[in-house]
């Protein structure tokens, strides 16, 4: 190909992505693809003890086990005072094997009593696990939460977290890259949560398949890093192969002095290398979108997937399919606000942060939840749980009507153990509206903390804006 | 673990010509009891092999429960086989149960991954291929190293990355092919922690 002979000195501008990825490829391979690097890899009770079991039966050890971490939170209680024993039949197994098997490994393993349990995603940047430029990955879809801080985080199978473990690096294709763009600055009323439910919406839960997503623009920047973890959780979601945000000022203060973060010289070395983790200004992305923030509404969801979702004023789409209405017991043309509901859930990786429950419990301050209304909130590590309490925070959700559980997944998923009621309908800050996601028949709406404040105050789906 | 090498396998499909099978209807969530890769085949298609939820009486009309397919080692799925959630019980318990490939018009990435690291043969070929085996309802050949599928005098050709096909026709292991780059893994290691040393742990927590 003929170039002029200046371009070949210039380096081709290159997006935040390629840097992560080029920068962990060890190799390629024959068949096109790259054998890459991997820094950190975390598991959870659900999944750990099968990869890690499977490795020692294949007679394999875990290459590096102090960049291996577990966590008790998918099947572990949430009630208070809990112990090994789960309402999940067969589930304390998956709590005392990983336990027994993360010792064997030698891994660093947050159990059950550990001050520092929570649900992965939400303990890995509290003890600064994750960090801007390394790759990470979990055996659990929602590890794209944790691209908040600049890192490349994706959620694999079990078959590579053994393979990520034994060789410190997956074999992998590269995916093409997207941009997502939020222009503008949010209205009063309206978070995280809903940008990334209006991107769904907009573009179908499957707009962001084969792609990794940087998502910019001042409405993005305007984020904090809590508020960034919440749109790169629902990444997945989107079908992508994860999102995430280009370190600034604001993901080095949320980083600085925590656990596994470098310290002294080893810090300022860091923060250097991480400021140099940006798109050039001229870089070419396979895709790109755009959302003008200043149009995001709250956001609810209607059917059972992400997809399935509006703003909350706005009516169920005429063309809306007819099988998921049927599941959700709602008509074409109908109006969410106002629908009854049975139970109100805040809690899980999307939504269960300090910055979550405050704004959540400043809606919620001195008012009483609907009397049929059943109502949890799950804080997301216990360290927010902590912190929260010394806050007051528990108490106000506890006065108001709210269940305060201990941390964990609890009720975003069902595996057979504690669920909402046969058919209820549930408005819920989790990440997924699936059928029977939060226990058999359950009818689950997905919305923001507000969102399911509003709602649980006044027994409906409701506007939380109404209440600002 | 290594898979039985893939060579020929020669079997009456089971036909299951439904679009969008996803891993939940594959194997429910409620039946991933135990921590193991194993213990699964039971749960296979759960949710249409039985007549309740949770239960263990069988379905008649399902095709899993026809004794003429009992000895079936290749499944004829529909379009977007193996989509929704990742999870890979879904094809450990295909292959508990004695499946070794399954033919669709289309799957999901991330299950056809799944299958070759657990020595199954997803293999694509057009609908009407398909239409046209399900008909027969007979034996078919399946042949990797030419990459054909084969009935009575027909044959169709299928497609599959290069590293795929040789860890399934040797039966080697995705980990097995990383280790021999051992050497290379570490150099790089090493190089890398000069340059972010704050990602190598150990030391000083
Ligand atoms: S909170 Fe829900 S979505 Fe998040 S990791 Fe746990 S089960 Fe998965």
């Amino acid at each position: 190909m003929l170039m002029p002979k200046w371009r070949l000195l210039l380096p081709e501008p290159s997006t935040l992505f390629d840097s992560l990825w080029d920068s962990h490829v060890i190799s390629t391979l024959p068949g096109g693809g790259a054998l890459l690097a991997i820094d950190r890899v975390f598991l959870h009770e659900r999944t750990g003890a099968s990869a890690l079991n499977a490795l020692a039966e294949a007679g394999r050890a875990v290459a590096d086990p102090a960049r291996v971490f577990a966590v008790t939170d998918h099947i572990v209680d949430t009630r208070p005072g809990r112990t090994d024993q789960t309402l999940m039949p067969g589930g304390q197994a998956f709590i005392t094997e990983t336990r027994t098997a993360a010792n064997a490994a030698g891994i660093t393993l947050f159990d059950v009593d550990d001050p520092d349990q929570g649900i992965v995603h939400v303990i890995s940047p509290e003890m600064g696990i994750v960090l801007p430029g390394c790759t990470l990955v979990a055996p659990d879809s929602h590890t794209c939460t944790q691209g908040a801080f600049g890192a490349l985080a994706w959620g694999i199978g079990s078959s590579e977290a053994e393979h990520a473990m034994a060789t410190g690096t997956l074999r992998l294709n590269k995916p093409k890259s997207m941009r997502v763009r939020f222009s503008g600055t949010l209205s009063k009323g309206v978070t995280p949560k809903d940008m990334i439910m209006t991107l769904i919406a907009r573009h179908g839960a499957a707009g962001g398949k084969g792609h990794a997503v940087e998502f910019a623009g001042e409405a993005v920047r305007a984020l904090d890093m809590e508020g960034r973890m919440t749109l790169c959780n629902m990444t997945t979601e989107f079908s992508a192969m994860s999102g995430f945000v280009a370190p600034d000022a604001k993901t080095f203060a949320y980083l600085e002095d925590r656990r596994y973060a470098p310290k002294g010289s080893d810090w300022k070395q860091a923060v250097e290398h991480w400021k140099k983790l940006t798109s050039d200004t001229n870089a070419v992305f396979d895709a790109e979108i755009g959302v003008d923030a200043s149009d995001i509404t709250p956001m609810v969801s209607w059917g059972t997937s992400p997809e399935h979702s509006i703003g909350i004023n706005r009516s169920i789409p005429n063309d809306a399919s007819q099988q998921p209405l049927d599941y959700m017991a709602l008509q074409k043309g109908q109006s969410l606000a106002g629908t009854p509901i049975d139970a109100a859930f805040i809690g899980s990786c999307t939504n269960s942060r300090l910055s979550d429950l405050r704004r959540a419990s400043a809606l919620l301050k001195g008012k009483k939840i609907a009397n049929q209304i059943k109502a949890i909130c799950v804080p997301g590590s216990s360290r927010v749980k902590r912190e929260a309490e010394a806050e007051g925070i528990d108490t106000i959700f506890r006065d108001a009507g709210f269940e305060w559980r201990e941390s964990g997944c609890s009720m975003c998923f069902y595996a057979g153990g504690e669920s909402f009621a046969a058919g209820a309908r549930v408005i819920s800050t989790t990440n997924r509206n699936f059928e029977s996601r939060q226990g058999p028949g359950v009818k689950t709406h997905i919305a923001s903390p507000e969102t399911v404040v509003a709602s649980a105050l006044a027994g409906m789906v409701a506007d939380p804006r109404e209440l600002l | 673990m290594m898979a039985e090498p893939f060579t020929t396998l020669t079997s009456l499909p089971m036909p299951l010509i439904r679009n969008n099978i996803d891993t939940d209807q594959i194997i429910p969530s409620r039946e991933m009891k135990s921590t193991g890769k194993t213990g699964l085949a039971d749960g296979l298609f759960a949710g249409w092999r039985y007549d309740t939820i949770g239960g263990r009486n069988s379905n008649p009309d399902f095709v899993l429960n026809n004794l003429r397919y009992a000895d079936s080692q290749i499944i004829l799925g529909g379009s977007n086989f193996g989509c929704g959630s990742s999870r890979e019980h879904a094809v450990w318990a295909l292959a508990e149960y004695g499946f070794r490939a399954v033919i669709a018009p289309s799957f999901a990435p991330i299950f056809v991954g799944n299958c070759f690291r657990n020595g199954i043969l997803p293999a694509v070929i057009d609908p009407a291929a398909i239409a046209t085996i399900e008909k027969a309802d007979c034996a078919i050949t399946i042949n990797l190293s030419d990459q054909k599928i084969s009935l009575d005098r027909q044959s169709w050709f299928f497609s599959i990355d290069d590293e795929a096909k040789a860890m399934l026709l040797e039966g080697l292991d995705a980990i097995d092919l990383s280790l021999k780059m051992a050497e290379d893994i570490a150099s790089w290691q090493k190089a890398d922690r000069a340059k972010r040393p704050w990602i190598y742990l150990g030391a000083n927590q």
